[in-house]
């Protein structure tokens, strides 16, 4: 019963906001442009420095720091799409997962500790003055102490947390909707169709799929920075396992429509807790004995849930499978 | 009375300044001999690391050098007096595909009371550059631009060659099943941990020689690589399921392989064997034992490969069905069969290749997956799904990264491959080998 709560209480949480948030993001790519985005990670990576080292380190205002990680997330969209936009779907692939490795080594290196704390991170701690979200703590509305909704404890600042990132959420979610109902949209649905049918009517390709990619990557970068906001920067935490998780979400939740990667967000957090709650449970139990560390066993299952819904339900809870055939570019 | 007492606080003070100025000189004259350091240099994991020159200096002055020997001690280093010295060790001469630091440096005080006059120093490299240990030292050293000297380079350009042929086995594999099959498999890397942790199952667990635990692990591969295809690969070829998905699964069966090995073997890196291997000093390059022998198979087996897909009946059937699959099937080539050796093949190399990376790196749940994508630089390199281009492609690929250490810091290692990879596909995306096709 307890394993059961804490996971429901997965639901609220900014993790599975910021989670929901890069899944749409990469929605855009993968779902709707038909991307291949395997770096997504480094989105979010660039989005969560970017504005933690604008606000700790070179003590820029808030919305500055928004604006750098913004404006970073449109330079690496740039760079990585110039050369691999026009190439077939497995070098995008490659290319993007190279191009996010590349970031993670790069902040991770201690040639910029001074800017990124190297394999440190970035602590988000008052005493040793790189705290990056205090903007935020000053902003909550909510009385110091704990708040109780259900059967469910939060703290103040979780509660703000959690407001403050499902609204960005249904904020951006509600943006994705009009922006592929528009005009714009259609051609984007159109290339992941077919974009030699697109060519042939006039459209700029590659100018939509950038843009397409900016788009997502910018979102993904919000992301990043909701991610480690009511918590730290650490370079780990960008590994390629975020993106491969990211796209359990999508697949989870239905790629290709608006409420898919936060349905996905909800359910992969949820099922996740769930099965650490019931690893543990039978760690204690000593069914699990052998394991030098059965935990990690959850990411196994992520990986068997993704393999069985890209082979037997690619639409996944949401979608609509004839979205979802991908043609073989 | 004043006056005497004044003389003989002055006296006193005197022979106090006296002894105190004395005092460490006959301590010299009789202990001179005493002082010093012995240096003792251990990687991350406990394992002893050779051939790190280390220094021990007195500000700028340097008092004498020392460099490790396959027990990873070095000599005692002599210094003249009590004190703060610095000690620092110079990494660019350890063998291959060690992923310590360049330069470390590690203030060490020797003569206090309660300490032996003779210290000895006990450093460990972390993977994580810098873990522990006070970076002083290799600031000026930086800013001096990094000295090349003719011996480091072509240690590197050794390390590097090691690395590219191990690479190219590990790639081949890679190659002919995208060749084949058209799947770019995200979970190679995955066979080339499985090929480590088979090793280490047998070497160090249940001790067998490692030669025998090495051909254990390539016939393990084999069946493994196997029962990738058998078990889902081929039944997902049946069902028809396009590229993408496929390449999708592919990263899943990876992060729930790879995650396996977590939960299995644990997040520590530790060695293939038990116990350590003895370098070697051929020329200005010192390498373990075991790298010149990884060479050796490397060669051997990449020739036997390139002459059986040259000249082999299955090897001739293998390139047709890459070059063009209806027309390999119509002119009656069983291409199951031949995607099912494929698989096989690849299997077993990636699992030697697993066998002879942990020998370099040691074993750890994520060594293939972190390589995974120097593979794929190789295998774009050289050309996607030919063999000859991978090994080609891996070489470059080795040098370049091992080379690259020269100049860039050893945690920025993979980050100058990475960028080759990047560059390559903006200019020949076909790779070097490949035929020049439109791939958009």
């Amino acid at each position: 019963m307890d394993i059961l709560l804490t996971s429901l209480q997965q639901i609220m949480s900014p993790v599975t906001a910021a989670y929901a948030l890069a899944a749409i993001g990469l929605n855009l790519h993968f779902g709707f442009t038909g991307l291949l985005n395997f770096g997504h990670a480094g989105f979010l990576a660039i989005g969560a420095y970017g504005f933690a080292i604008s606000v700790a380190v070179l003590d820029l205002p808030v919305v500055v720091a928004l604006l750098v990680a913004v404006a970073l997330a449109v330079l690496f969209a740039l760079l990585i799409g110039i050369p691999t936009l026009r190439l077939r779907a497995d070098y995008l692939a490659i290319v993007t997962i190279a191009a996010s490795e590349i970031i993670r080594f790069t902040v991770n290196s201690s040639v910029l500790a001074g800017l990124t704390g190297g394999a440190q991170g970035i602590n988000n701690n008052e005493a040793m003055g790189n705290s990056y979200s205090q903007a935020f703590k000053d902003a909550n509305p909510f009385d110091a102490g704990r708040v109780e909704i259900g059967p469910w404890v939060f703290t103040a600042t979780q509660l703000w947390a959690a407001i403050l990132t499902w609204v960005v959420v249904a904020v951006v979610a509600a943006l994705v909707w009009a922006l592929m109902r528009s005009p714009w949209g259609l051609v984007l649905k159109g290339i992941r169709e077919d974009e030699h049918a697109l060519t042939s009517l006039g459209k700029n390709v590659r100018l939509y799929k950038t843009q397409s990619l900016i788009i997502g990557g910018v979102i993904g970068a919000l992301a990043g920075i909701m991610l480690v906001l009511p918590s730290t920067v650490a370079p780990g935490d960008f590994n390629s396992r975020l993106t491969f998780n990211l796209f359990t979400v999508l697949l989870l939740g239905g790629a290709a429509t608006i409420l898919g990667p936060v349905l996905g967000a909800i359910v992969f957090w949820v099922l996740l807790q769930a099965s650490d709650g019931l690893i543990q449970l039978g760690e204690r139990g000593g069914w699990l004995g052998g394991f030098a560390d059965a935990s990690q066993l959850r990411f196994t299952l992520v990986g068997i849930v993704l393999v069985v819904l890209i082979v037997f339900r690619p639409q996944g809870m949401l979608g609509d499978r004839k979205e979802l055939a991908f043609d073989d570019k | 009375m004043p006056r005497r007492a004044l003389l003989l606080a002055t006296a006193l003070l005197a022979t106090a300044l006296l002894g105190l100025l004395l005092g460490p000189l006959t301590g010299t004259a009789t202990a001179q001999d005493d002082y010093g350091f012995i240096p003792r240099v251990v990687d991350a994991a406990g394992t002893p690391v050779a051939g790190v020159v280390v220094t021990v200096r007195d500000g700028d002055e340097e008092l004498g050098t020392t460099t490790t020997d396959a027990r990873g001690n070095g000599t005692a280093v002599q210094v003249p007096d009590k004190g703060r010295y610095t000690l620092v060790f110079d990494t660019s001469g350890v063998p291959a595909g060690f992923a310590g630091g360049e330069l470390y440096a590690v203030d060490k005080e020797v003569g206090e009371a309660h300490t032996l006059n003779t210290q000895r120093v006990l450093v460990s490299l972390k993977e994580k550059a810098n873990g522990g240990v006070v970076p002083s030292a290799p600031v000026e050293r930086e800013s001096a631009g990094p000295t090349v000297s003719l011996p480091i380079l072509v240690q590197r350009l050794v390390s590097g060659l090691n690395l590219g042929l191990l690479l190219a086995i590990a790639t081949i594999g890679l190659s002919l099943i995208h060749g084949t099959t058209r799947l770019t498999n995200f979970a190679h890397g995955e066979n080339v941990t499985f090929g480590a942790l088979i090793a280490f199952l047998f070497c160090v667990v249940l001790g067998l020689p490692l030669v025998v635990a090495g051909l254990i692990s390539v016939a393990a591969g084999a069946a493994f690589g196997w029962l990738q295809n058998a078990g889902l690969w081929q039944p997902l070829r049946r069902r028809g399921v396009g590229l993408i998905p496929v390449m999708i699964a592919s990263i899943g069966v990876g992060l729930a392989v790879r995650y396996l090995y977590f939960a299995i073997f644990g997040s520590g890196t530790r060695r293939v064997t038990p116990e350590s291997i003895p370098s070697v000093r051929l020329g200005s390059v010192v390498m373990p034992v075991s790298a010149y022998y990884s060479m050796a198979i490397s060669l051997a087996v990449l020739v036997a490969v390139g002459c059986w897909i040259r000249y082999s009946h299955l090897g001739r059937a293998t390139r047709a069905v890459s070059a063009n699959l209806p027309l390999a099937a119509a002119s009656g080539i069983d291409v199951d069969r031949v995607i099912r050796v494929v698989w096989i093949l690849a299997g077993a190399l990636s699992a030697l290749a697993g066998v002879l990376l942990a020998l370099l790196n040691d074993v750890s749940y994520d060594m293939g997956f972190k390589s995974l994508l120097l593979m794929f630089a190789a295998m774009i390199l050289g050309g996607l799904g030919t063999a000859f281009g991978a090994l080609v492609g891996a070489l470059v690929v080795g040098v370049f990264t091992e080379v690259l250490v020269v100049w860039l810091p050893p945690d920025m290692k993979y980050v100058g491959a990475l960028i080759v990879l990047i560059l390559v596909l903006l200019v020949r995306p076909q790779g070097i080998f490949g035929r020049a096709e439109r791939i958009g």
